[in-house]
Formats: C-alpha cells, sequence, structure tokens
C-alpha cells in the first residue's frame, strides 16, 4: 500500500501543550512549574482553587483554560472561552481552551448531568476575575499606583496612558494566587462576551473537513486493529484456532482469554483477518427478548395504593418505552500508544477522569502511567461515558508495543455499547371533578429516577425508582430516564385533564401554583402556539407538555397528522418554549433546544432496540431509524433569559417535553391514548 | 494485492497499491490520509461518506476504487480555495448549521451536489435530496437554511 507522509498531529504532546502554553514562557520560566502544578492537581476529586490550576497567561498574552470538560457538540469549548473572556476582559480570540487532557487539566467528573453550566463556568468565571485581580496587582507595583487606579481592555492593563500587555505583567510566571472565596464575577446584565451570540470555536475546521478526531488519528507505525466479537451476549470461546489470521501479511493476533483482537496495516485487512480465525462458541441459552421484557423488568411485586381521598376519583396507567441507542455519528475511537512506561490514549470520551482507570485497571499498570487526552468529539448524549475503545486499543498496543487505533463499526456500536434503558411506570393519581390532582404515585422500574418528581400541586405525592436485571448493558442518555418518566406523567396528566373536561392546558397551569417557571414556559408556547385558537384538521390533532429538571423548564406544543390509511405518525409542527436561567449564547442555545426536540422525535417515535436470545436484531442505521430530514417539522423556539436566575445546563432538559406533546396530540386527534415508546398506531 | 490502481482524487493522480475492492473511503482516510471524509454507518444509509464522483455525491464507503477507476473524486478537502471557502461551506458556518461537527462533511459535499444539478432547489427539493444523510444532533434545519443561503449566493 501507499501511504502519504501525512502525519496527523497524534496528540497535544507535552512540547506542543508548551508551544500551546504560549511565547517561549514554558520552557523559560513559568511553564514547567504551570504544568507541574496542573499535574499535581489531577488525583484530586476536589475543584482546586488556585488560579494556575484553570488559568494560564503566556508571555505572548495569550490565554489558556484548563478544563476536565470535553466538547461533544454541545459547545462547552465556546462558552468556556467566552466565559473566560468575559471575567479577564480580553477578546475571544486570545483564549485557548485546552480540554479533557488528564495529564493537564484539573480532575474532573466527567461531561453529563448538564453540569458545565452551572458547575465549570462559574469556576472559570471565577477563576478568570482573580486572575485579572493578580495582574491588577502586579501591575499596580509596576507603574506605583494603587490597584483601583487601574483599567483593563483589549488584553492589556492601563494606568492613564500608560499600558502593559497581560504577557508583560505575567512575565511568564504562573498565577499562584488562590481564588478569592469572595471574588467578584460580572453580573449577566453587564455581560459584554457572555449572553451574546457568538459562532461556535474552531467552526471553521469543522466545515473544511481539517477538524481530527480520535477516529482520525495516526501515529508512526501504527496498526488498525478489530476485536473479535461473540456472536450473542454471555458466549463463550470453546475453541479458536488464528493460524490462518497470523498467517496474513502484516497481521498480528493478540489474545487474553476471552479478549482477541487482529492489528493489521488496514481496517480492511483487519477485517478480513478476523473473519479468517476459526471459533466455536459457546452460547448462553434462555436470554431474554424485547418482546418479554417489560414484563421482566417490572417483576411481580406488588404495589398497594392508598384508597383515594373522599370526593377524589382514582385514575391508573401503565407505560413503558424500549432500550434506545445514542447512534453518536462518531463511533468509539481510540489511538493507543505504549511507550514501555506510559499509555497515552487518545478518545472521544464524556469522562476521560473516569477512562483512566479502567485502562490502568485493563493493563495492571498504576493511573499515574496513563494519560487520557480527548479531541473534540462527534457526539455523546450520554452514550460516551465509558472507556471500552480506548481499553481495547490500550491492551493491543501495549501486547504489540506500537501505536494501536481502534474504530468500531457501526454495528459494533449498536451491540457493544450500551443503551438508554427500557422502563416500565405506574402511575397512580386521584382527581376532584373541578380539575385538582389531589394524589400522586409514580412507580418507576428500571430506567430510573430522573424526571419521576411529580411538579403538579400535590399533598404527598409518592414516586419511587425500582431496580430491576436489566438484560442489556445499558447507561446514560440525554436526561436519561425523564426521557420516559416525563412522558408517563404529562400522557397522565393529559388524561386526567380529559377526565375533567378541562382544556390540558388550562388543567396543568390550575395544577402548577407552586411552580412559576413551568407556568411561564407552558403559556409561552402556547402563546406563540396560538393554542385554543384553532381546531386541528381532520387526522390532525394538538397536544403539548412541559417537565422539569437539572434547573431548566421547558414546554413544548405540537401539531400532529395521522396518515388515515398507514396509521403512521408525523409532526407537522412544535413549538418549544424553554428557560434555564441567564442565557450564555443565544443561538448555539437554540441549536441545543433545537436539535434535542428532534432527537426526542426520534425515541417518541421511531427508535427500538429489537433482541433475542442475547443478539441484537437491527444493529444498523438501516434497521433502526433515527430522525431524518424528512421527520423535521415547522419549528419554533422561544428562548426565555432569565438574568435573574443562574444559568442551568441545556443540553438534556429540552428533549423531555415533545414525547408526551406527541402522545398527546395523537390522542386528540384519534382518541387513542399511546402509552409505550416508541408510539406507533395500530394498523 | 500487487496491482496498481490510479485514482484521481482532487485533481491529483495517485497510484494506489490496493485490492481493488478496497472501499474508497478507506483509501481516502487511510492510503490518503484525507481524514474529512466519515465512516458513519458502512452501508450508505448516513451520507457521512459523501464525495463527488465526477459531481455527482457518492458514498464512498459502498463504492470501492475500482468503481472510480477513470472518474475524478471530490472530497471536502477540495473546497476551501487559497483560504476561501466554497460558498456552502460559508453559509454552513454562517449559519451555525452543525454541533458536533461529524456529518458537516458529507452534508457540505452533498450540498455542493444537488446546487451542481439544481441551483434553486426550493425546501421541498432540499429535503428530499439531503434525506440520505443523517445529522444525529439535528441540525437539520440549519441545514436546509444554509443550503437556501449557498444557493441564493450562487454557490456552487
Amino acid at each position: 500500500m501507499t501511504t502519504l507522509p501525512v502525519e496527523k498531529s497524534t496528540a497535544i504532546s507535552r512540547r506542543a501543550l508548551l508551544k500551546l502554553l504560549g511565547g517561549g514562557i514554558l520552557v523559560a520560566a513559568a511553564g514547567p512549574a504551570a504544568i507541574a502544578e496542573a499535574l499535581s492537581q489531577r488525583n484530586r476529586p476536589a475543584m482546586p482553587q488556585n488560579i494556575s490550576a484553570w488559568i494560564h497567561i503566556g508571555k505572548d498574552g495569550r490565554i489558556l483554560v484548563l478544563t476536565g470538560k470535553v466538547e461533544v457538540g454541545q459547545n462547552a469549548r465556546t462558552s468556556i472561552t467566552q466565559a473566560a473572556a468575559e471575567e479577564l476582559q480580553v477578546p475571544m480570540s486570545l483564549v485557548t481552551v485546552l480540554m479533557g487532557d488528564t495529564d493537564a487539566v484539573p480532575y474532573d467528573m466527567g461531561t453529563f448531568g448538564s453540569l458545565t453550566t452551572p458547575m465549570m463556568i462559574p469556576q472559570i468565571r471565577k477563576a478568570a476575575a482573580a486572575a485579572r485581580q493578580q495582574l491588577l496587582t502586579r501591575a499596580a507595583k509596576t507603574f506605583g499606583v494603587s490597584a483601583d487606579q487601574l483599567t483593563t481592555h483589549d488584553g492589556k492593563v492601563w494606568a492613564g496612558t500608560r499600558s502593559a500587555s497581560y504577557g508583560e505583567v505575567a512575565g511568564g510566571e504562573a498565577l499562584t494566587d488562590t481564588i478569592p472565596a469572595s471574588i467578584a464575577v460580572t453580573a449577566p446584565n453587564e455581560w459584554k462576551v457572555l449572553g451574546q451570540t457568538v459562532r461556535k470555536v474552531d467552526a471553521r475546521d469543522f466545515v473544511t473537513g481539517r477538524h481530527v478526531y480520535a477516529v482520525d488519528m495516526t501515529a508512526k507505525g501504527m496498526l488498525r486493529a478489530k476485536v473479535l466479537r461473540p456472536p450473542s451476549y454471555g458466549a463463550v470461546i470453546e475453541s479458536i484456532d488464528t493460524s490462518a489470521a497470523e498467517a496474513m501479511p502484516g497481521v498480528k493476533v493478540v489474545r487474553d482469554s476471552e479478549f482477541v483482537a487482529v492489528a493489521a496495516p488496514s481496517l480492511s485487512a483487519a477485517g478480513k483477518a478476523i473473519a479468517a480465525i476459526k471459533v466455536e462458541w459457546t452460547e448462553k441459552p434462555g436470554q431474554p427478548s424485547s418482546k418479554q421484557v417489560h414484563a421482566i423488568l417490572r417483576g411481580t411485586s406488588t404495589i398497594a395504593h392508598p384508597e383515594p381521598v373522599a370526593g377524589a376519583k382514582p385514575l391508573s396507567a401503565t407505560y413503558q418505552c424500549a432500550y434506545i441507542a445514542h447512534v453518536p455519528l462518531e463511533p468509539r475511537a481510540a489511538l493507543a500508544e505504549w511507550d514501555g512506561t506510559r499509555m497515552t490514549v487518545h478518545t472521544g470520551t464524556q469522562r476521560p477522569f473516569g477512562v483512566r482507570p479502567e485502562v490502568a485497571t485493563a493493563l495492571g499498570i498504576p493511573e499515574s502511567q496513563v494519560r487520557i487526552l480527548v479531541p473534540d468529539t462527534g457526539s455523546g448524549y450520554g452514550g460516551k461515558h465509558a472507556g471500552d475503545a480506548a481499553v481495547e486499543a490500550a491492551k493491543i498496543s501495549k501486547a504489540l508495543g506500537v501505536p494501536v487505533s481502534v474504530s468500531w463499526s457501526r454495528p459494533e456500536e449498536f451491540e457493544f455499547a450500551y443503551f438508554r434503558p427500557a422502563g416500565v411506570d405506574e402511575l397512580f393519581a386521584t382527581f376532584t371533578p373541578d380539575g385538582r390532582i389531589v394524589q400522586w404515585e409514580c412507580d418507576n422500574f428500571n430506567s430510573g429516577p430522573p424526571g419521576i418528581e411529580c411538579p403538579y400541586d400535590t399533598a404527598t405525592p409518592r414516586t419511587e425508582s425500582h431496580q430491576a436485571k436489566s438484560p442489556l448493558r445499558q447507561g446514560s442518555y440525554r436526561c436519561l430516564g425523564a426521557t420516559f418518566n416525563n412522558f408517563a406523567r404529562e400522557s397522565h396528566v393529559d388524561d386526567l385533564a380529559h377526565a375533567c373536561g378541562l382544556d390540558p392546558l388550562a388543567f396543568r397551569i390550575r395544577n402548577l401554583e407552586k411552580s412559576p417557571e413551568l407556568q411561564e414556559v407552558l403559556k409561552a408556547a402556547a402563546t406563540k402556539f396560538e393554542w385554543g385558537q384553532h381546531t386541528p384538521a381532520s387526522n390532525h390533532g394538538f397536544g403539548l407538555a412541559c417537565g422539569t429538571e437539572k434547573g431548566g423548564y421547558v414546554a413544548t406544543c405540537v401539531e400532529i397528522a395521522v396518515d388515515p390509511k398507514t396509521k403512521a405518525i408525523r409532526v407537522v409542527r412544535a413549538v418549544t418554549a424553554f428557560q434555564c436561567g441567564a442565557i450564555l449564547n443565544p443561538d448555539l442555545l437554540k441549536n441545543q433546544v433545537d436539535g434535542a426536540v428532534i432527537m426526542g422525535i426520534g425515541g417518541a417515535l421511531f427508535e427500538a432496540i429489537e433482541f433475542e436470545n442475547g443478539k441484537i436484531l437491527n444493529p444498523r442505521l438501516s434497521k433502526y431509524r433515527v430522525p431524518r430530514f424528512s421527520d423535521i417539522p415547522k419549528m419554533e423556539t422561544v428562548l426565555i433569559d432569565r438574568k435573574d436566575l443562574p444559568s442551568a445546563g441545556a443540553g438534556e432538559v429540552p428533549i423531555m417535553a415533545i414525547a408526551p406533546a406527541i402522545g398527546n396530540a395523537v390522542f386528540q386527534a384519534t382518541g387513542i391514548r399511546l402509552r409505550s415508546m416508541p408510539m406507533r398506531l395500530p394498523a | 494485492m500487487g496491482q496498481k490502481l490510479e485514482i484521481d482524487v482532487n485533481g491529483k493522480k495517485h497510484q494506489l497499491d490496493a485490492d481493488p475492492e478496497t472501499s474508497l473511503l478507506e483509501a481516502l482516510r487511510e492510503d490518503l490520509g484525507m481524514t474529512g471524509t466519515k465512516y458513519g454507518c458502512g452501508e450508505s444509509r448516513c451520507g457521512a461518506c459523501t464525495v463527488l464522483v465526477d459531481g455527482v455525491p457518492t458514498h464512498s464507503c459502498v463504492t470501492t476504487i475500482a468503481d472510480v477507476k477513470g472518474a475524478k473524486v471530490q472530497t471536502i478537502e477540495s473546497l476551501e480555495k487559497n483560504g476561501t471557502l466554497h460558498p456552502v461551506q460559508e453559509a454552513f458556518l454562517e449559519t451555525g448549521a452543525f454541533q458536533c461537527g461529524y456529518c458537516v462533511s458529507g452534508m457540505v459535499m452533498t450540498a455542493v451536489g444537488l446546487l451542481k444539478s439544481n441551483p434553486h432547489p426550493t425546501e421541498a427539493q432540499i429535503v428530499e435530496y439531503m434525506s440520505g444523510n443523517v445529522c444525529r444532533c439535528g441540525a437539520y434545519p440549519r441545514i436546509v437554511e444554509a443550503i437556501q443561503k449557498a444557493a441564493q449566493s450562487g454557490g456552487k
């Protein structure tokens, strides 16, 4: 094969990191010390409170921000850049954010739970404000004036007409001050960079194809590896003959008990080598199918509900949801390089500090000998918490002593990653004929508690999440269990409204006296939708739903159409109102909200993992339907900017209301209540 | 192996010493180091691997290097000229028509193909033409908007 002399930068190497830190200072004074300091933080679970753990100012005035958060399309790189630029009062172009390099950045649990905005952004704001403060203190000495006589703009400290750049003031020295607990940050109503629409940082690299994802990385002498996969979950090797694979040119076989992999000069050669392995498997019998799974997850335990209080009527219902796949368009990938002492792995993960011990344990080496780096990644949606590809690449690289790239195929993504859990919700409510919810109980089985709390005004709601033994590997997802619990609750609330003969909007408002925030988003969405002002056309229906999690509030109104022949449900129009406190970047927020709503249409109408005997039956995009261009409704989005409230994350919560809104609209159109996600009308 | 096969990518001829059944996607990514073209599904169902073959959007994951013998292959790497973006790239950038960015190369190449064959598509025509491309982040409405913007600016 021909090879081009293209050597993709495999990494921010230590050398490059030094370069990044700016203007030679590193090699000179503060750099190594600053890095050593950043390194010393790496095993500390608490957020370090010294400025230099987060912010470095190079002699050239370039600012490096360090964070354990990663970029998976949610635009954290951009919002963190804005936060640092805001508080340092510098142009964004001076700021570079180094993300997810476990050797260089402070420990971080991971990029999940919509925590970057409420946790990391305030930390970066405080660190940047403290950095500016320390620069002022230093400049005051230089200029021989008091710090309060100084101003900052354009990356310079000014004393009247005299000025010095941040780089000159920092002088290549680390900003070693502790971030004062009382450090003042800029109030949202005075923001100049935060709160503004600014374009995604590095956007140009994505439209030119220049951005290097983990799947694109190469290293000198690198081999591409494939792992031998069992034909069904739990299958073990009965006998194996790898000789034909080993005889192939350039192919190497690695075996460690049940872990068998091949490495070859190309991905297709590795695929052929895997196919050449003769293996007999002992499969695990008696594994359940997707048709039986809800009964299994529910189990047989008895749930006792209280007697309805006097004058109230009961209404019970059971809901269920299927396992669904995240389908990040960039499959799991990793490039691992073993140098004889340390393992360096570049991989697309949401938890670099979680992958580090996974790799260390798999290799039997201390964590200090493992470095994980995360290039901006081709999405995650909660699906990239684990380090599967990183562990595989690391094991093969260490065994062979050469750099190894592992990138999963789409079927591997479907079969060997993990799913959003399937679940069952049992709802019990009582209501008075005049339209008050009185009692509320929700028992969830398997899919977890997020979104299970009842935001409606009931005296003693009981919500409980019951664990079950999932037959499939399951894990996090965008808003996790809330995608389902909110569907069940908002569908049930709709039934209650109809049972009282009340408009679903009026019924909700009446029962949300304690949640002005939900009232606000409901009213905003309803106003934009012109709720109550129109009658749906034949085979069309209107529906709405709301929800809250993680400090965000969402309401969605939809119009759906049912095909009279096929009974296929199509979303015609979706209006979403969202409130997440003070908005950091309106345009990127809107992109997140719209994207979440569109993703939610998939879980609502199409997506379901089918399985039987330990095999996934639809592990391909030709068999697993995700939302496409033709599925997209006319979309309108109302963003409510509440500068009086702390900023909450926005990547997840906007997904919550679309599925129940669709179900409620289908009920209006057809009189049929669909209680299973994905929702399909009987043909 | 053993037989050389010539392919023309972005106006440059490359001699590949590879099995003629090798996918164009693998040849671009692994042999030529052009990683702008992405793998997404391997079965022509997501469009992440779209390139132009003689101007027509083609899924390189199901196209062999033998298939493109004598044809002109164009990848995302060819669009920017002397630091100036192609109007479709510029429109994607202006519109913010992506989030994680992994689908963008395929989206842009498909859109370039669309505007070559139909410089002023209607919204319905855009939706139909683009329906083989998946954006899991759901930037679809903005992608439609970007293509309309590129069409207005006369971008082919």
